[in-house]
């Protein structure tokens, strides 16, 4: 049994706007392991974003506790959640938010400037599938390449967890595929703990575990038991 | 090596150089304003002292009838005084070869031998006076340029009743007559007033002062009381006819200087911060739209570990770079200027020493100012960068919220087309930004008004002053106050049509512990040619009994209508009595005080007596006028209105014109400055909106309607807020460049507001047409594929 790295008791996150309050979760206990690869599924609204942000240091939860390797991250304050991030965790976001004034290398040593222990922004890129794209700005390469380049930007860090937030949301099924084969390597070969957000279950076959969310809470969990490698998934 | 955040920094800056280096400009024109101002005020007070210091230029000058030279012993020993020196000083009439016009002079010793203990003079050329040579002279630079004279040259004057030549040997600067001003003139007059400098003993045989001297000047201790030395001085000279000892800041030389170099102050701080205001609003609407546009950009940094302090320092050195352009720029254009314009001022007043000091306090400050200025004006939006949460980095920023504006809410709607309504709910959407580009181009439109402000207030002065209120010609003083009828003598002059006397008397003035040496002019009842005008451009009737006064007089002395003041007469017996203030008048030049002439007669318990007359002549018949006058014994001096008028002009507007240069250029700065942001930031923000209007078939000319129709009302909405703003600020500038010898008047000439407002408009439309030209350009696909 692998060492934990996050546990989750309780959270709660509460939003309120105005008179309305959103309830986002409602109370959600979860645990997630050294070097495992889970899948979050689940409709929108139904608050994935949510508890991944708070996973990753981004935000807090409004009650309850998460802890990360056994430290107890609710009780950070803004400079400790900001170390926390800059030492452990690298994000993939839907929308890539790449800088568009730095070309792919330069969104990648954005990072690797602030790591303790980061890889060559070439060799990340060159993970990813875009050694030959380094000086190329956002602008001027296409969604799915743009995606590789964030992932890149969160592995070239060396983070001990990988946070990605429906990373082929945007993508055709081609491309879509090679962002995830990237993702899946990074979790083999460095063993990061990977989480990925996605709506599309076919993902979830890649997983170790895949964590069902529904209006706040988890509904189910379960383990696979044989993954699937990203090119054998079927769309 | 460059990291990757300050790679992006300098990118945004060169993505966004227009305006980066608008707003650097306007920064830059502050700083260079407050350093032109304060190097050239601090570079000419170091070199009039230094004139002083080295000419040893006296402290406390006093003037008397008539002194045994034994006195200056007992001169030296009061306390405090350091250095004495005694002298000779007349005042003749002078006839110069070819000059029709009267001219005065003014006579004052200087020993044959050695330098002056006090007051020493800079040899320009020739040679100092010998000893046992009658008439030789040495002439003020200044009066011998006006009439070409040169060592060797001779002219005539009565000394004493005679006629003399006087030989000139040596044209010299002196400290004490950096102006040179005719007694009771207003101002300097060059060419019809000269100082000439004469070895004592031939002063002294001329004017039988042997063994005697009728003017003394001395330097003080170090940390001796002026106030008590010029008391105990007065104390001794008051038996010998003293009429008041006087400190330097006094000096009617020195004042003069003092106070236009102070003039630099003022300057030095209305149009900076104007300029700073302008600058720090320009960069908050910049960087608030920056980080606007780059929240998700700040989200995404702070998500992989850049602290919210690494994020604000980033945005921090953004501004910095444009507010150290700025300065840097502006300190350059600011040593430049303050350089010429110190050269300028030595050149004008003469200065032997030019002392261009360039003070890095000077530097310091701008620099501390208009980055202080920059970061107050950021304060905002980086804070609100810094406190981005990171989880907005997921959420794109929520849609703008548009409310129905009032004019829909009024049911115009129908009245406007399409176009018109999208100005007016982005205007109503935005109305603090809105609000603010207007109030940015007013201030542009406010330095133009302001600018040309000395030219109307020039004109003004000149009218009032020498149209309205002097209307004489001619004005004539006589040697010592002569019997009231001797004006008929004048009158009877062929040539003079009127002739109005006048009695004036030199007193000091007291109420309480204030005090103030001025002349009371005794005018007829009913003046036609020296009347009395109050500001509103009223004739004020001469009151029959007590005391007018310049209303600046009056605040000086804290009296006002129906005080009793306490006057002490500084001639003849001396004597000390009360009158009351009748009335206050808001002249402009002078501090000036007035009486019915009987009524001061009275006052004087004296029969008809005058002073001197104010003539209204034929003016061809001038020449011959001037040659009577000449003739006639009692004449002390003449002086002519027209010259004094062009002395006037000459004073003032060679220096206000060169000013008023520099503003047009700074106000076109700004203006050029705030609409160019102001419809860059407009586009960046709605080019997406507009490149959907497009796309769903609006025409380019509609969607450049929208945006330029917009910095269109903006700016017509600055004209009136500027031209209000304009005239408080030159409210301002009038009282802040009031000084005790001239009042500026509070007027703006029609014209000045509508060429503002034309500049304005001009610069607005051509920033319009270059956004409009970026505006054509616009890419559609491109500006409907990014997210940001
Ligand atoms: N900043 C916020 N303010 C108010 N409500 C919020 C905020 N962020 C999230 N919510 C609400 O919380 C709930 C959960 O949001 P969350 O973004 O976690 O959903 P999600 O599962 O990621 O959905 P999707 O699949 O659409 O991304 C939603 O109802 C959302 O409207
Ligand atoms: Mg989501």
């Amino acid at each position: 049994m692998p060492a934990t790295v996050f546990s989750a008791k309780g959270i709660t996150k509460v939003y309120s706007m105005g008179e309305v309050k959103v309830h986002a979760l409602r109370g959600v206990d979860v645990e997630l392991w050294e070097g495992e690869f889970t899948v979050l599924l689940g409709h929108s609204g139904s608050g994935k974003s949510t508890l991944l942000n708070i996973l990753g240091g981004l935000d807090v939860p409004t009650e309850g506790t998460v802890t990360f390797r056994g430290e107890d991250m609710t009780a950070f304050d803004e400079s400790e959640l900001t170390q926390y991030r800059r030492e452990h965790v690298g994000f993939v976001f839907q929308f890539y938010n790449l800088i568009p004034s730095l070309t792919a290398r330069e969104n990648v040593e954005l990072v690797t400037d602030i790591a303790a222990d980061p890889l060559d922004a070439k060799e990340a890129l060159g993970l990813v599938g875009l050694g030959e794209r380094l000086d190329h700005f956002p602008s001027q390469m296409s969604g799915g390449e743009q995606q590789r380049v964030a992932i890149a930007r969160a592995i070239a860090k060396q983070p001990d967890v990988l946070l990605c937030d429906e990373p082929t949301g945007a993508l055709d099924v081609h491309t879509g595929v090679a962002v995830l084969n990237a993702i899946e390597r990074v979790n083999r070969e460095l063993g990061t703990t990977t989480a990925v957000i996605t709506h599309n279950a076919v993902i979830a076959e890649m997983a170790h575990r895949v964590i069902h969310l529904a209006d706040g809470k988890i509904t189910e969990t379960a383990v696979n038991e044989s993954r699937k490698r990203a090119d054998e998934l079927n769309w | 090596m460059v990291s990757s955040l300050d790679r992006k920094l300098l990118r945004d800056l060169s993505r966004t150089k227009g305006q980066v280096v608008a707003i650097a400009v306007v920064i830059a024109c502050g700083v260079a304003m407050l350093v032109m101002c304060l190097t050239t005020l601090k570079s000419l007070e170091n070199s009039q002292l230094t004139y002083y210091d080295r000419y040893r230029f006296a402290e406390v000058f006093a003037l008397l009838k008539r002194a045994p030279e034994s006195l200056k012993d007992r001169i030296q020993e009061v306390e405090g005084v350091a250095r004495v020196q005694t002298r000779v000083v007349e005042g003749v009439v002078l006839d110069i070869e070819g000059m029709s016009e009267p001219a005065v002079g003014r006579l004052i010793s200087i020993p044959e031998t050695g330098e002056p203990v006090l007051n020493s003079l800079h040899l320009r050329s020739g040679r100092w006076v010998e000893v046992g040579r009658p008439g030789e002279v040495i002439v003020n630079e200044v009066f011998a340029e006006n009439h070409g004279f040169k060592p060797g040259d001779k002219l005539r004057a009565v000394l004493n009743g005679s006629m003399e030549e006087l030989r000139i040997v040596g044209i010299a600067m002196s400290p004490e007559y950096i102006i040179q001003m005719p007694e009771a003139a207003l101002l300097p007059d060059d060419k019809r007033f000269g100082v000439f400098w004469m070895g004592r003993d031939q002063l002294e045989a001329a004017f039988n002062m042997e063994s005697a001297f009728n003017d003394v000047t001395l330097t003080l201790l170090p940390g001796a009381s002026e106030d008590e030395v010029i008391r105990r001085l007065d104390g001794l000279l008051e038996r010998y006819g003293g009429v008041g000892a006087i400190g330097r800041h006094n000096q009617i030389s020195n004042r003069f200087v003092s106070e236009e170099i102070q003039q630099l102050s003022a300057m030095a701080f209305i149009l900076p911060t104007i300029f700073l205001g302008v600058a720090a609003f320009l960069l908050n609407i910049v960087l608030k739209r920056l980080i606007a546009l780059e929240r998700e950009q700040i989200a995404v940094l702070k998500a992989f570990g850049y602290s919210h302090w690494d994020v604000g320092w980033h945005y921090l050195k953004f501004v910095s770079v444009i507010a150290l352009g700025g300065v840097a720029l502006g300190t350059l254009l600011g040593i430049w200027f303050g350089r010429g314009m110190t050269a300028m001022y030595t050149e004008f007043y003469r200065f032997p020493v030019f002392g261009f000091d360039l003070d890095l306090g000077v530097i310091v400050i701008g620099a501390v100012v208009s980055l202080g200025a920059a970061f107050l004006g950021v304060f905002g939006a980086i804070r609100g960068a810094i406190n981005l949460p990171p989880a907005e980095a997921m959420r794109p920023e929520p849609p703008a919220n548009y409310n129905a504006t009032l004019v829909d809410r009024l049911g115009l709607r129908k009245l406007l087309s399409q176009e018109a309504r999208i100005v007016l709910r982005e205007l109503g959407r935005k109305p603090g930004k809105a609000f603010f580009t207007s109030l940015g181009i007013a201030m542009s439109l406010a330095i133009l008004v302001v600018g040309n402000y000395s030219q109307d207030a020039i004109n003004y002065l000149q009218d009032f002053q020498f149209r309205l209120a002097e209307r004489q010609d001619l004005t004539v003083s006589f040697f010592e106050s002569v019997t009231g009828n001797a004006v008929n003598h004048l009158t009877s002059v062929d040539g003079v049509i009127a002739a109005e006397e006048f009695r004036s008397v030199p007193v000091r003035l007291r109420s309480g512990h204030l005090s103030k040496e001025v002349g009371i002019q005794g005018l007829v009842p009913k003046p036609e040619l020296f009347r009395l005008m109050d500001a509103d451009e009223n004739v004020i009737p001469v009151p029959d009994e007590g005391l007018l006064l310049s209303a600046k007089l009056g605040e000086l002395l804290q009296v006002s209508v129906g005080d009793v003041l306490t006057v002490e007469v500084l001639e003849d017996k001396r004597p000390i009595r009360q009158l009351t203030v009748t009335g206050l008048v808001n002249d402009f030049a002078g501090t000036a005080a007035y009486m019915e002439r009987r009524a001061l007669n009275a006052f004087m318990r004296e029969g008809s007596r005058i002073s001197g007359a104010y003539l209204k002549i034929d003016k061809k018949l001038t020449d011959e006028i001037y040659r009577e006058l000449k003739e006639t014994p009692m004449v002390a001096s003449v002086s002519i209105k027209d010259a004094a008028m062009k002395s006037f002009q000459e004073t003032f507007a060679e220096n206000l014109l060169r000013m008023k240069l520099f503003n047009i250029g700074f106000a076109c700065a700004i203006a050029v400055g705030v609409v160019y942001n102001s419809a860059r930031i407009s586009l960046s923000e709605r080019s997406r909106d507009l490149g959907t209007l497009r796309v769903i078939g609006f025409t380019r000319g509609e969607i450049s309607g929208i945006l330029l129709g917009e910095l269109g009302v903006v700016t017509a909405a600055a004209i009136p807020l500027g031209m209000g703003i304009g005239t408080g600020l030159v409210y301002l500038m009038s009282k802040g460049l009031e000084t005790e010898l001239y009042r500026i008047p509070f007027v703006v000439n029609p014209q000045t507001y509508a060429v503002a407002a034309l500049v304005i408009m001009a610069a607005s439309l051509i920033c319009g047409l270059i956004v409009r030209r970026k505006l054509d350009k616009l890419d559609l696909v491109e500006v409907l594929k990014a997210r940001i």
